[in-house]
């Protein structure tokens, strides 16, 4: 079986730093993928590369069988691959479910003469967009406050709107950017519940990065570990937890 | 559609009876004033596209007003030119001399504006902020300047004997039932503002504010950015050129000076005042401030005090960025929703929000 997204040596420099430095990740349709390591080890740099934010020096990044490094956000969405943001990037003035709705855009199969006339596939498109966006708020626990502006929401409920936001894309990857920083721990149990859900209901595969050990442990299947832009370790939860390279970066050596 | 279309239909009657009336009734004086807040309300509301909506700080506003403005007026005017071969001053007589050809020269004008507004767009949108008000700047002062040296339409000095055009309902001569440049102008402001609400109550308007509100993460929502933004530039460009013709055939001379600089900021400064981002805001800003100084003229001839107009002008605007530094709507729009909020003893919770069955179109204005 091939891999749904296989990067090959993906290295990234910003003039003499290298971030990030052959990298190497292979994830399965319908994984639930950790990528954890200590501050600046290059995690949301891979983030940026395999969205199309950053252009990789080196190496290759595969989604689906099609090259994706080179090919910019837009295009990188259209393919299937959506993400969250580690500093919370909403569309803070419009509302709660407009957020939603904007996920939603690409899909729209309708030109601007028809919204600015108001064709019948205009109305069409609205109504597709307005029960996506309500069904999938409803999946987060956010319909009840769909007439919310964004900046209205608290914090917990702003990063669940922005995942709703990514599933609107009707994404095959779903790249989650530390969702639970910064959550106490009864909204982390409960995200932990809700990111096995977006896999196991919806069938997304899902990357999750995350500086929160035990959430990753417990939900991941599949855990590597990225330290200074390397890959030191690789494997199940457990074996991660115990390699001896793990604990030297997170706890430091001698 | 069907929709629209009637309260399009309903909104051109209105115009009419209103043109009808006005030219009834209204000093001369007065009617101009009117007309000239028409032509601002169509240049809020398109900057609002540009400014507003996406975010994108534009001061080209008065560049894409005078191209629809000259190209309008060169179908509808006589052209009189000195031509140096034969030495002699020539007159091309008017390409177009109909109700129909004024109209045709209008949207003219307009499709000649959105054009330069896709021409500055595509080089112009990799700049942000303050470079790309910069940039915008530059273009509007380059159409001026063109068109200071393009001698055919009249240089410098600009096109005078631009002709006023009108629909005669009935009778002849000066006492003729006619609709005429109030009709046009607020057609054009009803078409402009239906469209543009429109406009921002689709997935297209919620994809601009998108853009504003965060770029990168529209790019990754997959909303194409660059042709938004573009999409919004001849939008607002279009309109401008509407505005600009309306206006040159409302004065009867175009002259280069009527679109300099300021011309860009005064549109700015209405949106500021209204709400940056409210369409309903810039109606309300382009009427304040046409209207403002105009007003402030007869209390200056009155108190006898020459120049206090633009003293109180400035203090009402320093005053509203004190006190309202988002403008009298903020980012608001004037609907019926909001008119009900403000009744006593209704409180709008989160629990009256359409539920997906429900219809939410047709609420606002």
């Amino acid at each position: 079986m091939t891999a749904l997204l296989e990067t090959k040596s993906l290295t990234i420099r910003f003039g003499g730093l290298t971030a990030v430095d052959s990298f190497n990740l292979s994830i399965n349709e319908g994984d639930l993928f950790g990528l954890i390591g200590p501050n600046g080890a290059g995690k949301t740099t891979v983030f940026n590369m395999l969205t199309g934010v950053y252009l990789p020096t080196e190496g290759t990044a595969q989604f689906d069988g099609q090259l994706i490094n080179g090919k910019n956000p837009v295009q990188v969405a259209r393919l299937g691959i959506s993400r969250t943001f580690q500093n919370i990037r909403l569309f803070d003035e419009l509302s709660v479910l407009e957020n939603a709705m904007t996920g939603a855009h690409q899909h729209a199969r309708l030109t601007v003469w028809e919204s600015l006339f108001r064709l019948p596939r205009h109305y069409k498109e609205e109504a597709r967009q307005r029960e996506r966006a309500y069904e999938l708020l409803a999946f987060m626990g956010l319909d009840d406050r769909a007439g919310l502006t964004a900046k209205q929401l608290p914090y917990g409920h702003r990063r669940k709107l922005e995942i709703a936001r990514a599933l609107a894309t009707e994404p095959r990857l779903i790249c989650l950017d530390e969702p639970a920083a910064g959550m106490n721990t009864g909204e982390k149990s409960e995200l932990s519940a809700l990111i096995r859900k977006i896999r196991d209901e919806l069938n997304v595969t899902v990357l999750v990065i995350e500086h929160d050990m035990k959430l990753v442990m417990g939900i991941c299947e599949k855990v590597q570990v990225l330290d200074y832009g390397e890959t030191i370790a690789l494997g199940t939860p457990r074996e991660v937890q115990n390699d001896p390279k793990v604990i030297e970066a997170y706890l430091g050596g001698d | 559609m069907r929709r629209s279309l009637a309260t399009l239909l309903v909104a051109l009657a209105i115009c009419a009876g209103m043109n009808l009336f006005l030219a009834q009734f209204i000093e001369e004086y007065v009617v101009q004033v009117i007309n000239m807040v028409g032509v601002s309300i169509i240049l809020a509301v398109s900057l609002n596209v540009i400014n507003g909506l996406t975010g994108q700080f534009s001061l080209g506003h008065a560049g894409f007003m005078a191209i629809g403005a000259y190209v309008s007026a060169f179908f509808t005017t006589d052209l009189s030119y000195f031509n140096p071969d034969t030495a002699e001053y020539v007159t091309d007589p008017a390409l177009v001399s109909s109700v129909w050809g004024y109209l045709g020269a209008l949207i003219a004008g307009g499709v000649a504006a959105a054009v330069a507004g896709v021409l500055v767009g595509i080089p112009t949108l990799r700049l942000k902020g303050d470079y790309l008000a910069i940039a915008t700047l530059g273009f509007g002062e380059i159409v001026r300047i063109l068109i200071t040296n393009f001698e055919k339409v009249g240089g410098a000095n600009g096109l005078s004997g631009v002709p006023q055009f009108q629909i005669v309902l009935s009778g002849e001569g000066k006492d003729a039932l006619a609709l005429d440049g109030t009709f046009f102008i607020f057609s054009f402001v009803i078409i402009c503002v239906l469209l543009s609400a429109q406009l921002q109550r689709s997935t297209f308007g919620r994809a601009l504010i998108a853009v504003r509100e965060n770029e990168l993460a529209a790019e990754v929502m997959g909303i194409p950015t660059v042709r938004m933004k573009i999409f919004a530039f001849v939008y607002g460009a279009f309109f401008a050129g509407i505005a600009g013709g309306l206006f040159a055939h409302l004065l009867q001379t175009v002259t280069p000076a009527s679109f300099t600089f300021m011309k860009s900021v005064e549109v700015v400064v209405m949106l500021v005042l209204g709400g940056l981002g409210s369409m309903t805001g810039a109606i309300v800003g382009a009427i304040v401030l046409t209207v403002l100084p105009e007003a402030l003229r007869d209390v200056e001839q009155e108190a006898d005090l020459p120049g206090i107009r633009m003293v109180v002008y400035s203090l009402v605007l320093i005053l509203l960025m004190i006190f309202r530094p988002q403008g009298i709507f903020g980012q608001r729009e004037l609907s019926l929703r909001l008119l009900r909020r403000l009744v006593p003893g209704r409180r709008i919770s989160g629990d009256e929000t359409p539920k997906p069955s429900e219809d939410r179109k047709g609420t606002e204005l």
